[in-house]
């Protein structure tokens, strides 16, 4: 990315502000403790899967440069986990989902071509 | 180019009104391929080719860097070096990068201004004290030299601190390294960008990487924003943007890229002559040679690749620092900026080979790669230049997150992550 005078709108220096799907507020990042990389999907027989499925499990991320679907708990407001799909190379927000719906809006993604 | 720095250069140049200074290093059109390429020419990369010039006679070796010449992480850290690790893998890693900085002025024909000032990491709790007895000892078994710090000990040798019993979190201690110390971050860099230069190392800046050439299972080259560049043998040493290029070689990295802050304050007269790290109340510092403090947060939780953070991590961080030293509150601050830090899940890098044929990566440095750089540039040169690990980074491999034989350093790592 070439070096700018200025930043968007979208990139302002202040902290993330989400809405929480649940609480039904905005609310600054401070309230909010990070939860990582959505939707990993745990090996549903740990015990019949080998090391390298288990290491890709546990460790491996996408860690895009990009849009990421992640999660973020609302840890000092309601404690319930949502999910975010943030730019990771602009900070900008498109949206927040609980869980379950955002689960449809990230398959909808992902099996497109 | 050949000339030698020292103090006849610096005087005949100055009876000649500094007007015959040559450039530092070439800046050539990148060739149609090379025997090795790495990407990245911040501290690690350049140190790497440096020394598979000089330690392994590689003579058709570019370094290939999509921004300028250490431009990233290389210009953004706190320039602090140490090597009192807990575990041996990452001690005898780290001891011997820190060998390597102890002569490096010297083999480099660049000051590269490192100053063994000596670094403490304060313990606030008994725990953090039990801590510190046990790596202590541990360093000092593997010959790296450490000791315990009572308060007072603290208090002698930094007179400026706060350890009076009943701050909210109180000095109890310290673990001390006087071999520790800062260097100059971009002298660094530059130091190795001309040593490198010298033994023909073409260092090709603007030139980003955009696609792997990988067919039969190994590398053949890279298509860059320069063109088409043929390699034998290709070194990723790309810090925060490794996962991008991990992806173009389809390979699973364990690596989230996170925004690390610091920041320096206004010059002014020396005030502390040390180095102070403090894991519990989360802050770090030194004071430059322009005077700076210079502060280091912790990382911003989130994954970012935009060299940003939240301000409130900064505010935690300036809170630590007056905690410990609260006449440093009506310090003004200068300057504030992130860097991208490749954080792994256990605090250590990842160096070596991969499943790809002549593809090499040496990332996951998180938020302590500076004070490795000439001892990651060694072990990886020696990695390419044999196809085969070092000694010292077997352990480092990608397959310990299969293995399960993680390297936790999350203890001396100095910043919780």
């Amino acid at each position: 990315m070439a070096p700018r005078a200025s930043l968007t709108d979208q990139e302002s220096l202040s902290m993330f502000v989400f809405y929480c799907p649940h609480c039904g507020e905005k609310r600054e990042e401070e309230e909010f403790a990070y939860g990582g990389e959505a939707f990993i999907a745990r090996p549903e027989k740990p015990e019949a899967i080998g090391d390298e499925a288990w290491g890709d499990y546990l460790f491996m991320r996408k860690n895009p440069k990009g849009w990421h679907w992640e999660m973020w708990q609302h840890a000092t407001g309601c404690r319930k986990f949502f999910v975010v799909r943030r730019n990771t190379a602009t900070h900008a927000v498109q949206g927040t989902w609980t869980l379950a719906e955002g689960r449809k809006a990230y398959d909808a993604e992902e099996s497109a071509p | 180019m050949k000339r030698e720095y020292s103090f006849w250069s610096l005087f005949k140049q100055g009876l000649q009104h500094n007007e015959g200074w040559e450039p530092a290093w070439r800046s050539p059109e990148p060739k149609p391929s090379y025997d090795f390429v790495i990407v990245g020419a911040g501290g690690h990369g350049l140190a790497t080719a440096y020394y598979l010039a000089k330690a392994h006679g590689a003579r058709n070796v570019a370094v290939i860097e999509k921004g300028y010449l250490g431009g990233g992480n290389t210009a953004r850290n706190t320039t602090i070096v140490r090597s009192n690790y807990l575990w041996d893998e990452a001690a005898l890693l780290y001891e011997h990068s820190l060998k390597l900085w102890e002569g490096l002025s010297h083999d480099l024909n660049f000051n590269v201004m490192f100053s063994q000032r000596g670094v403490f990491n304060l313990g606030h709790t008994l725990q953090d004290m039990r801590d510190i007895e046990r790596r202590v000892n541990a360093n000092n078994l593997n010959g790296i030299d450490a000791l315990v710090l009572d308060a007072q000990d603290v208090k002698r040798r930094i007179p400026l601190i706060d350890i009076s019993p009943n701050k909210r979190y109180p000095i109890l201690g310290a673990s001390f390294q006087p071999r520790g110390g800062v260097a100059r971050h971009d002298a660094v860099a530059w130091g190795f960008a001309r040593g490198a230069s010298k033994l023909g190392v073409d260092i090709v800046e603007n030139c980003e990487v955009t696609g792997l050439d990988i067919g039969d299972g190994r590398i053949k080259g890279l298509e860059t924003s320069r063109g088409y560049i043929g390699a034998e043998r290709v070194g990723c040493v790309a810090a925060g943007h490794s996962s991008v290029l991990a992806r173009m070689a389809g390979i699973r990295m364990p690596i989230e890229s996170h925004p690390l802050q610091a920041f320096v304050s206004e010059s002014m007269k020396p005030v502390l002559d040390t180095v102070v790290m403090s894991n519990a109340v989360h802050g770090y510092l030194s004071q430059s040679d322009k005077g700076e403090l210079v502060i280091g947060a912790g990382i911003d939780h989130y994954n970012s690749y935009t060299q940003r953070g939240s301000p409130h991590v900064i505010e935690h961080t300036a809170a630590a620092i007056i905690e410990l030293f609260p006449m440093f509150s009506r310090v003004r601050l200068n300057r504030q900026w992130g860097g991208i830090v490749d954080t792994t899940p256990d605090a250590c890098p990842i160096i070596g080979k991969t499943k790809v044929k002549g593809l090499y990566f040496n990332c996951g440095w998180g938020t302590g790669g500076f004070k490795a750089t000439p001892g990651s540039g060694n072990i990886f040169a020696y990695t390419m230049a044999n196809d085969e690990p070092h000694a010292l980074n077997r352990a480092f491999a990608l397959d310990r997150f299969y293995t399960g034989h993680l390297i936790d350093e999350h203890g001396a790592a100095g910043v919780a992550h």
